[in-house]
């Protein structure tokens, strides 16, 4: 144990836990958005898979790690809008329709990757920013001001999802509309116009997860996000449907991830248990969901669809 | 909801359902190659099909062989299909045997090769499986533990087709399966005494998938060579819990990285993560299953690469002799179905490669025996 109390390992420990949180961090802030308006979309990890192959192959071809988070975003906004289209226009049931969305996009990530890929190749990496001033703080600067761009974007994304939905005429009708369509409805908001608003916001923050995961990762591969979109799902859950619950939840996930993997490489948790050890991070989750979800209540109109006069 | 928006969801489901079905289908059995490959535009679009739509297979896949024996020899060449767990160019699990085949290929008159990659769901592998018996392949090699119950339930439905089963040791009594291993415990440990000499922090880590089969084999073979060439490295192992789980698999290196490796190794389709870590903090890497030098030229040394295709000869010389199954065979550093690949980019000292020459004869001589 005392192996653990040293400076390299604290902070690669809390360093790695923010790495493992970030692509949780992006796709569950998104989906934030689409719940509080009422719609669940499960098909998160299958907009993720395509978010990542376009990203990773765009920088495959430009070598330019910008125009791959932009493929990221472009995949995340066409899939956002055709899963508007399933879920608001076409009023499809929402535990249903995503899973066929995810198993779009696994299936299809993989295809083009074999088709135009194949053996997998290394791509350049985002650029590691110190932040000047804070990253030369001893320990926490390594632990949280050294780390690739998109991990400071996601944070930033937090009080900026918060702002959105509680201070803005935008997230005033997203909750309206979440939790009482017909008085929205009502009142002239468009409850279509802005579940599809926030289905693709939705959308798009999980494309960008998923370029960010492979980008960060320098590899693409079949299912490269290993269901992270769902754990995202859960996330929501347990965050309560708040920006700041849903942050803490990704960060509680990283770190109890990254702790296990320490513990397993100092062997303090012994090699017979690691297999087990590896489940502690959904089971620490879910009780933690458990615990927390009792005392929230969801959006009343999640996974309701909306028809004016109904 | 109105009538309208009724068959509109309809249409749309319909739409959808169909996508889903050709990209997965795409996507699992990716290619089918066969003798002549300017022939095999065909080829590819009629058997990729087959695991998904069992019912309209045989139709379509009967016409195979029909183009391509046109211009085989009359010795009756055979048909070999291949199905197996992940990408078959992975550089890892699945592409070893895929190369294997390949060189067999090239060997020996082949009718028709036939992949099916990508079935980490074992069903699918189960359904590819019937389908290449189904439709007469000579040998239908199962590349995957898992798929063995599967196995022992189809092989005895398909008499005249002979299986091959890895990496496993058992044919279930089956006269029409052969099994099939790899010693990876032997390249591990020859790989282990090479990195216990090159590390000057006296520390290894090895990312490791889950404690079963080859993978566990490996490991344990590398940990008992790093340690029985020096006594003062710590080797420290990481099982990340999943076979697929690249992310992990970057922060299990990175672990490493803070109790500071400076070699590591790892086993399983997922280490790409952990080759891209060792590649960012120049630590030396041990490749193992295929040669993964082309991941990170910089840093890796040697590669741990199997030649399945000493296996395949010796069974497909059996199925000539009409055996078509019953035995298990294992490749090993002895009869070079196990070889140590170098990185020629990679400046090995002399005195490193003499102990690994002296390690791997030594394991073929018997007077070391890794993981005994």
């Amino acid at each position: 144990m005392s192996d653990f109390f040293t400076e390299a390992v604290l902070i690669a420990t809390v360093a790695g836990a923010i790495r493992l949180a970030v692509p949780l961090l992006l796709a569950s802030l998104g989906e934030t958005f689409g719940q509080r308006s009422g719609v669940l979309n499960l098909g998160v990890d299958g907009i993720m898979l395509l978010g990542a192959f376009a990203g990773y192959y765009t920088v495959l071809k430009t070598d330019n790690v910008w125009y791959g988070l932009l493929a990221g975003i472009a995949v995340g906004i066409g899939l956002g809008l055709a899963s508007s289209l399933i879920s608001v226009t076409l009023q499809a049931e929402q535990g249903i329709s995503g899973i066929g969305v995810y198993l779009f996009g696994l299936g299809m990530s993989d295809l083009l990757f074999q088709r135009l890929v194949g053996t997998p190749v290394p791509i350049t990496k985002f650029p590691k920013v110190d932040i000047p001033g804070l990253s030369d703080i001893p320990w926490l600067g390594r632990m949280f001001f050294q780390h690739s761009v998109v991990v400071y974007l996601a944070f930033l994304a937090v009080p900026l999802a918060m702002f959105i939905i509680n201070r803005t005429t935008f997230g005033m009708n997203i909750r309206a509309v979440g939790e009482n369509p017909e008085a929205a409805d009502s009142l002239g908001v468009s409850v279509a116009a802005v579940r599809y608003a926030t289905v693709t916001i939705g959308g798009t923050m999980a494309g960008v997860a998923g370029a960010a995961l492979a980008i960060d990762l320098g590899i693409f591969q079949q299912n490269l996000t290993n269901a992270q979109g769902f754990i995202a799902i859960a996330l929501v859950y347990f965050g309560a449907w708040r920006p700041l619950g849903v942050m803490a939840g990704a960060l509680l996930y990283g770190f109890v991830n990254s702790l296990v993997l320490q513990f397993k490489t100092l062997g303090i948790i012994p090699q017979s248990w690691s297999d087990i050890a590896a489940m502690a991070p959904a089971v620490i989750t879910i009780l933690a969901l458990v615990i927390v979800a009792r005392r929230f209540r969801a959006p009343a109109a999640l996974t309701k669809p909306f028809t004016r006069g109904t | 909801m109105s009538r309208n928006a009724w068959i509109w969801l309809g249409v749309a489901a319909a739409a959808l359902l169909v996508i889903i079905i050709v990209a997965v289908s795409g996507g699992d059995d990716e290619t089918t190659e066969t003798t002549e490959a300017a022939e095999t535009t065909t080829t590819v679009a009629e058997t990729t099909e087959a695991p998904e739509e069992t019912t309209e297979a045989p139709e379509e896949t009967t016409e195979a062989p029909e183009e391509t024996t046109t211009t085989a020899a009359a010795a009756e060449p055979i048909r070999i299909a291949i199905v197996a767990p992940s990408a078959s160019n992975d550089l890892a699990f699945t592409q070893s045997i895929v190369d294997a085949v390949n060189v067999i290929e090239s060997e020996r008159d082949i009718a028709e090769v036939a992949i099916t990659d990508g079935t980490f769901v074992v069903e699918d592998a189960a359904a590819a499986i019937r389908d290449y018996a189904t439709n007469g392949f000579d040998l239908v090699i199962a590349h995957g533990s898992q798929y063995g119950g599967s196995l022992q339930e189809i092989a005895p439905d398909f008499p005249e087709t002979s299986f091959a089963w890895g990496t496993a040791a058992d044919t279930f009594g089956l006269p029409n399966v052969f099994a099939y291993e790899a010693a990876s415990d032997e390249g591990g440990y020859v790989m282990g005494v090479m990195g216990a000499a090159l590390t000057e922090s006296s520390t290894i880590g090895i990312v490791g998938p889950i404690e079963v089969g080859d993978a566990k084999l490996y490991v344990d073979g590398y940990k008992a060579g790093a340690e029985a060439a020096d006594s003062g490295v710590t080797v420290n192992v990481n099982y990340t819990g999943s076979f697929s789980d690249v992310a992990l698999a970057s922060e299990a290196a990175q672990a490493h990285v803070a109790a500071g490796a400076d070699v590591m190794t790892g086993t399983a389709q997922m280490v790409v993560g952990a080759v891209g870590v060792a590649n960012d903090q120049g630590i030396l890497w041990f490749g193992t299953q295929a040669n993964q030098t082309s991941l990170a030229p910089d840093i890796v040394v040697a590669s741990q690469v199997y030649k399945w295709e000493v296996v395949l000869r010796e069974i497909l010389d059996n199925m000539e002799s009409g055996t078509l199954g019953g035995s298990t065979y294992k490749i090993d550093l002895a009869n070079e179905g196990l070889v140590i690949e170098y990185n020629p980019d990679f400046e090995l000292s002399d005195d490193v490669k003499a102990l690994a020459d002296q390690a791997i004869a030594d394991i073929i001589s018997g007077s070391i025996v890794p993981t005994g």
